[in-house]
């Protein structure tokens, strides 16, 4: 094996793994304790417990919620159906080809299809129930987040069940278990993980994304990311968008402590 | 067998929730590529077919400035990345212990797992902090920085599938270290360095949360410039735009795939990191 002599060649990746890495956070965690002044202060941390940003959490946890439900919801049959297509490589690779598309661009797609004269208000105008208001609404927030976020879900949930031994599920049925019970009892669990790792990869971009709702939801909605983005880049609030951003990150390592110690235990 | 008869019942109802998936999927970007073609200059009523917002597109010299310095920014930004990425796997890989594995896994992840928004915000800081101009550097920093821990982890399993004693035959033949890493490790781990630089350069090509925080006055990547184009209202230039950038697109994981089906590797593997970083930029 390689001795440990020279590995002065390493430094470059421990330089980044310091500086952008270890450094950004301390730095977050450093300058929210800072007010606009400049001063020391935990005014910032005291502010962040005031009605408005709770409320502000709340709602950002909600929307979150929901598109993390919608999206599991729209998912999982898919990607089950996906599993049992003839070619299911071709398919899913249809199912992330849009993926590789700016997500601005997709967003920006919705302002058309759901304006006043879009589409969707054709449709319901045909339908008889007129006009309605979908953009800047949590609505169309929702609706435009799940559409981004869906193959996001459908890839994990598809690998879960692709792995999954079939012959657990005749077994299931050869014992008697009807169709749901089947899937409940014995699919499902079994899928577990790859439904944990869809939702990691949904709940968190959609507790911090800034852009969709500035498009879409038109200020209506605000989420923890457009906290963020608002004090940092209009207010120039550094000290309380680094507190917001204090407790993005403590709510996103406590997903993660929550999400991989139970994965661990799933693998035994 | 028993499965494929019980699926054939339900065949219709299971064929028509995945069209209806699809559709959904492909509507939004199909609709906006047809409306870049109206010249009634709107997103709703198509009066006539027109090539002029293809035009307005090539003839803006501000747009194509802009343009290419994302393509700038993704080919050496990812080229770096990419480099550094190699290093980090085989120091991921080198490391005995597992506790220090563990650790120096967990560290490569942080940007991965992390939301774009501190990505940015803690960038911007750093940048500040350390005196470097918002501009074009700061948006290089950013995107290497932030696509080194993708292309490690699409380097390691080549790493980890790699057989030991290759390293050690080597070793015994008489090879030097720099023989063992050029002639032994780097061939073998390729078509992950390879998917490694080309997950960067999607990262890269399509971030915007990121640049968005680094990029100070006059100068744009494109997502940054589509941003702020759509946050002033529909404009059919920005269609037009987009048509390209998925025919790009489109050509990019074309020529991508094609490489790997010549390399007979399945596309699950490659597509799983993926599904794990799973953050959209």
């Amino acid at each position: 094996m390689m001795s440990k002599g020279k590995s002065y060649y390493l430094i470059p990746y421990y330089l980044w793994i310091a500086l952008f890495v270890i450094a950004p956070v301390l730095l977050v965690v450093y300058y929210s304790l800072f007010d606009l002044e400049g001063k020391l202060t935990l005014n910032n941390y005291v502010n962040f417990f005031t009605p408005v940003y709770m409320r502000m959490m709340l709602n950002s946890f909600w929307y979150a919620f929901l598109i993390t439900v919608f999206s599991l919801l729209v998912a999982y049959p898919a990607a089950y159906l996906l599993t049992r297509t003839k070619h299911k490589q071709l398919w899913l690779l249809l199912i992330i080809l849009p993926t590789w598309i700016n997500l601005l661009l997709k967003t920006y797609a919705f302002i058309g299809i759901f304006g006043t004269f879009g589409p969707v208000n054709n449709f319901f105008d045909l339908v008889g129930l007129g006009e309605q208001q979908i953009l800047f609404t949590g609505f169309s927030f929702v609706f435009v987040s799940v559409y981004i976020f869906i193959p996001f879900m459908i890839l994990p949930i598809f690998s879960a069940l692709d792995e999954m031994n079939l012959s657990l599920v005749d077994a299931a049925r050869d014992l008697g278990a009807s169709g749901w019970t089947t899937f409940r009892r014995v699919v499902f669990p079994l899928t577990i993980s790859g439904v944990r790792s869809g939702c990691m990869a949904v709940f968190i971009p959609a507790l911090s994304l800034f852009m969709i709702t500035r498009l879409i939801a038109g200020n209506r909605v605000i989420t923890l990311g457009t906290a963020i983005e608002q004090h940092f880049l209009v207010t120039q609030d550094w000290g309380m968008g680094s507190t917001v951003a204090v407790f993005l990150i403590a709510i996103m390592a406590l997903f993660m402590i929550l999400t991989g110690g139970s994965r661990k235990g799933v693998r035994g | 067998m028993k499965n494929r008869r019980r699926v054939k019942n339900q065949n219709g109802i299971a064929n028509i929730y995945l069209v209806l998936v699809f559709l959904v999927l492909y509507a939004p970007i199909f609709y906006l590529m047809y409306y870049s073609f109206n010249s009634g200059g709107t997103m709703h009523k198509f009066e006539g077919f027109t090539l002029d917002y293809y035009r307005e597109v090539v003839a803006d010299t501000r747009l194509m400035i802009i343009v290419i310095n994302t393509l700038v920014i993704a080919l050496l930004s990812s080229a770096i990345a990419t480099i550094i990425a190699v290093i980090g796997a085989l120091a991921i890989h080198h490391v005995r212990s597992r506790r220090a594995k563990n650790t120096l896994l967990s560290l490569n992840n942080v940007l991965i797992v992390s939301p774009d928004v501190i990505i940015g915000a803690s960038f911007l800081i750093l940048f500040t902090i350390v005196g470097i101009k918002l501009g074009f550097t700061s948006v290089l920093l950013s995107h290497v920085a932030f696509s080194i821990p993708i292309a490690v982890i699409m380097i390691l399993p080549h790493l980890q599938e790699m057989s030991p004693t290759l390293t050690d035959a080597a070793r015994d033949l008489g090879a030097t270290r720099r023989d063992v890493l050029t002639k032994v490790i780097l061939p073998i781990i390729k078509p992950g360095i390879f998917s490694g630089f080309f997950m960067a350069l999607t990262y890269s090509l399509d971030d915007f949360a990121v640049t968005f925080f680094v990029t100070g006055n006059g100068y744009s990547t494109l997502s940054v410039e589509i941003y702020s184009r759509a946050r002033q209202g529909v404009s059919l230039s920005i269609n037009a735009l987009s048509t390209l950038i998925f025919l790009f697109t489109i050509l990019l994981v074309i020529g991508y795939y094609y490489l790997n089906q010549r390399k007979s590797r399945p596309p699950v593997q490659i597509a799983e990191p993926v599904a794990e970083a799973g953050v959209p930029r």
